[in-house]
């Protein structure tokens, strides 16, 4: 399984946002969504990644780009986890069925969740950049979404 | 000013350079990380050159930043080095009352300190250090630049050697 790539367009997918109501590819036209796919909640180096893109959330919402949280973790543990780190960063969760959103971009590691990834799709739907780190130990920094986004 | 990719930074004159060996080291780190104590301890006790710059991540350590500003305004009094030894020595205690007590030890004058360390220069001086840490990859606290390869948590024995 491979990460999605730049140029394709967006698959079809159904993730349920913290309020339970499920967002799809049809929600993201006309936005540039970052969707940051991380392995699991309150582990070390995703809270890392959560803090660390926090920090810098102005910076993204003034290039136009709006940042998802994305992992297979129930709704209720990615409000436990959001609130504990204190992030605004939106979740979005592929608990059930499980994995099914992470499998159509080509995230979903073997051992039952995402892969440390990030896609970017263009307001268009097109996927504009996508990045998977090389063990999901790795932190991307946020320099590289910056890149993507100029 | 854009948040993409560019070189890490050389030390600059205003740069907080610890040592008298010449400087091949740039921790980017902050006060509230307990790693980071661990390495500035290890990197305090080699005697080596390193240059130190700011990366507080507030969500992650609320006083992170609060911190840093008053090592900057302790820095503008020529004290720099002292508060920075002091915040590392007590990382429990970084609420303000224990900023005023740590400045007041120093012989600071209070009012300055305070002034300073909400100033709009001050928090430019901090966000300017992030910035570049951001710019350069950094993605965790401390890491560690030598010979300008970042080197992402406390590094081991075999690379603080190369110092």
């Amino acid at each position: 399984m491979s990460i999605i790539g730049a140029g394709e367009p967006v698959p079809q997918f159904s993730l349920a946002r913290e309020d339970g109501s499920r967002m799809t590819q049809d929600d993201l036209a006309g936005q540039t969504a970052v969707l940051v796919f991380y392995p699991f909640a309150f582990s070390p180096v995703c809270t890392d990644q959560l803090n660390l893109y926090e920090e810098v959330l102005d910076q993204f919402t003034a290039q136009g780009a709006t940042l998802y949280g994305v992992s297979c973790d129930s709704t209720w543990a990615q409000k436990a986890f959001k609130d504990k780190l204190g992030v605004t960063i939106a979740q979005l969760s592929d608990f059930e069925p499980k994995g099914e959103a992470c499998r159509a971009f080509g995230v979903y590691h073997r051992g039952g969740f995402p892969q440390r990834a990030i896609v970017i799709v263009a307001p268009d739907g097109v996927v504009k950049w996508s990045y998977q780190a090389s063990s999901p130990a790795e932190l991307p920094g946020a320099n590289l979404i910056f890149d993507a986004l100029a | 000013m854009s948040l993409g990719s560019a070189p890490l930074p050389g030390i600059a004159a205003d740069d907080h350079v610890a040592g008298s060996a010449e400087p091949r080291a740039i921790v980017y780190a902050d006060y509230e990380c307990p790693f980071c104590a661990v390495l500035h301890e290890r990197l305090a006790s080699r005697g080596v050159g390193w240059a130190f710059r700011h990366f507080p991540v507030k969500s992650k350590h609320p006083r992170a930043w609060a911190a840093a500003c008053a090592a900057e305004a302790a820095g503008l009094q020529g004290r720099f080095w002292e508060l920075h030894d002091l915040l590392y020595g007590d990382q429990a205690r970084l609420e303000d009352p224990h900023l005023w007590e740590r400045a007041q030890r120093l012989g600071l004058d209070l009012d300055r300190f305070e002034h300073d360390r909400r100033s709009d220069a001050v928090q430019a001086r901090v966000r300017r250090d992030f910035e570049s840490g951001i710019r350069a990859g950094v993605a965790t606290t401390p890491t560690v630049f030598i010979d300008g390869v970042a080197h992402p948590g406390v590094p081991d024995d075999s690379i603080l050697d190369r110092l």
